[in-house]
């Protein structure tokens, strides 16, 4: 749908078709090298995980591709992997939860500052989110840790020694700490976007500040809360780095038993289902996210085009990067 | 109103939030700023202060593990930054301006790297890079996982990443500038590099340094496609954390922490200039 040159004056009929023929070509040619690329490199690796989810483990524990079967399929249902996945979907929401608790008071302080000020703590906000995530995790485990700053600090006065480290509270804090600006982003946008003449409104109207905030505030910031929602439980729930650095066996979770079905464990097709299932899962979260976000409205606002598949993570990106 | 929003909240309330929002910021805060005090700390028992010293950052330079995965991840997030922003603002700009066949699935697809977990993206580029070697070697050649196939990696999601910043600014700018260069005779070309390019190349800036941060921030896909000899930093982090904490393992992190914010804070300098240099076109 390029520009369509309406003007040229000499123009056809067939002339003017060429040109569309023309552009499509151009357009087709522009986005071959990318579309390429993700074809081998993303469309290729996606169907291979899913052939391999039918594949058989041998018992050298190569994987061979000769005679499908579901068996991995079926091995989910394993008690064992049913409480992980089941752990991993707890920690996931309680880490969601507790964003939007934490998350939300906060970022309602920084959209409700004056202009100069709001833009030195969005700043105090990006960096965090823009900084190394391996590292962040790391400064917990360092805090956290038996021999830690915080345990010795515990221990001059007189509480003793720390043992939250390996426990799942120490994951739950590490997934807070990683994701809450996933949360707090979204939710600023929307704050920062919301028409807050209409809880002037309410107010003028004899409501009460928590009624007018029940009622009107947080029923227009919700598309920020069900982006910030998708945002922090989907990377949480495939979490690998922060159990893994944070947990202990007791906090095994789905992202790292995957990892080790395909190192240690050598079982690459259970590793490929449960891939599978995950990458369904994530798809769901998504999809639900943009049928909500496209019924509710914006602060206040009518939202415009229709959205494609994880356009509102897309937005945030977007909103974050530039 | 003068930018400040008066939403009718009672003192207490409003002195509350004020309270909550400064926790935040610390709970934020507290634990890199802990993490930096103690990379600078002389003893080597990790609980205890024993004065200032530049000791674990000597050693962490000298060691020749370090020295590599720093130049590894290096290059590759070089490598995959310049790739994905060529690749993926071409996509941007097809999928924004353009119609042809395979549009639709195109734009559909380009979105699922961003959303689908690390974890599942890493063992599906395992399988890929498996089955591919197997293929390639039946013809004589032989791979195997290396720096080569971290960069391969880190292209393919960074092109979406790229892609979805360029667009939105695609999106943004006013479409009659492109057309009325083409009323006034421009060619594609010339419409392209002195109106679209320049118009988008806040974008593609925006879009290259987010690249570049995912890039040096990948830990799980780096793990999965990387071969002995081509350790990224973030790799060999997670790897020695694994074995347990100790002061050379804090002197490194404050060196990738410091190494991020110097880039955010490049980069909002550099809006800003922007920004005010658009300002004064504009009043002229």
């Amino acid at each position: 749908m390029g520009p369509a040159r309406r003007s040229s004056p000499t123009a056809g009929a067939a002339g003017e078709e060429a040109a569309a023929l023309a552009r499509r070509r151009q357009g087709m040619l522009l986005a071959s090298p990318g579309a390429l690329y993700l074809l081998i490199f993303f469309v290729v690796p996606l169907g291979l995980i899913s052939v391999y989810s039918f594949a058989t483990r041998t018992s050298t524990g190569r994987t061979s591709l000769s005679g499908w079967n579901v068996e991995s399929y079926r091995a989910i249902g394993d008690d064992i992997i049913v409480g992980i996945i089941g752990r991993s979907a707890w920690l996931a929401t309680l880490t969601t939860v507790l964003c939007v608790v934490v998350g939300y008071p906060f970022a309602y302080y920084i959209a409700t500052r004056p202009r100069h000020v709001r833009a030195v703590l969005l700043v105090m906000v990006m960096i965090p989110f823009w900084t190394n995530a391996l590292v962040r995790v790391f400064a917990i485990r360092f805090l956290l840790g038996s021999n830690g700053p915080a345990s010795a600090l515990s221990e001059s006065l007189g509480f003793g020694t720390f043992r939250i480290l390996f426990t799942p509270t120490a994951v739950t804090i590490g997934m807070v700490y990683s994701f809450l600006t996933f949360m707090v982003l979204p939710l600023y946008v929307a704050l920062e976007r919301m028409d807050w003449s209409l809880t002037e409104a309410a107010r003028d109207l004899y409501a009460s500040g928590a009624k007018a905030f029940w009622k009107v505030t947080l029923p227009l910031t919700r598309s920020g809360i069900v982006a910030g929602c998708v945002l922090v439980f989907v990377p949480s729930f495939g979490s690998y780095v922060v159990p893994d650095i944070l947990g202990g066996a007791k906090t095994l979770l789905i992202g790292s038993y995957i990892a080790r079905q395909f190192r240690d464990a050598r079982n690459w097709p259970l590793g490929a289902a449960l891939s599978v299932l995950l990458i369904v899962a994530m798809l769901v979260a998504v999809a639900l996210n943009q049928r909500s976000g496209s019924g509710a409205e914006d602060g206040g606002r009518p939202r415009g085009r229709r959205r494609g598949p994880g356009q509102g993570e897309a937005e945030t990106v977007t909103a974050v990067a530039s | 109103m003068s930018g400040v929003v008066e939403v009718g909240l009672g003192r207490r309330t409003r002195r509350g939030l004020a309270v909550w929002a400064w926790a935040v910021f610390a709970f934020l805060y507290v634990p890199i700023v802990v993490l930096v005090v103690f990379s600078f700390n002389a003893s080597s028992r990790v609980n205890i202060w024993g004065g200032f010293s530049f000791q674990w950052y000597g050693e962490a330079l000298r060691n020749d593990v370090i020295t590599s995965a720093i130049r590894v991840s290096l290059i590759v997030a070089l490598v995959s930054t310049v790739v994905s922003m060529v690749l993926g603002t071409a996509v941007a700009l097809a999928l924004a301006r353009y119609r042809f066949r395979g549009r639709r699935a195109l734009d559909g697809t380009v979105y699922l790297p961003i959303v689908i977990p690390d974890i599942t993206m890493a063992v599906m580029l395992l399988v890929f890079f498996a089955e591919a070697f197997k293929f390639i070697d039946s013809f004589g050649p032989r791979f195997t996982l290396g720096i080569s196939t971290v960069a391969l990696s880190h292209i393919a999601f960074n092109i979406s990443f790229v892609c979805v910043v360029v667009r939105a600014r695609l999106d943004q700018f006013d479409r009659t500038l492109e057309e009325a260069a083409r009323d006034l005779y421009a060619t594609g070309w010339q419409t392209f590099r002195r109106v679209t390019l320049p118009l988008i190349m806040p974008g593609v800036a925006a879009g290259g340094l987010l690249a570049l941060t995912l890039s040096l921030d990948d830990v799980v896909i780096s793990a999965f496609v990387s071969g002995p000899g081509s350790t990224t930093l973030p790799v060999y982090v997670f790897s020695s954390i694994r074995r347990g904490v100790t002061p050379e393992l804090n002197a490194i992190s404050t060196l990738m922490l410091t190494a991020s914010i110097a880039l955010v804070l490049g980069s909002l300098a550099l809006q800003r200039r922007r920004a005010s240099a658009s300002q004064q076109t504009q009043v002229l």
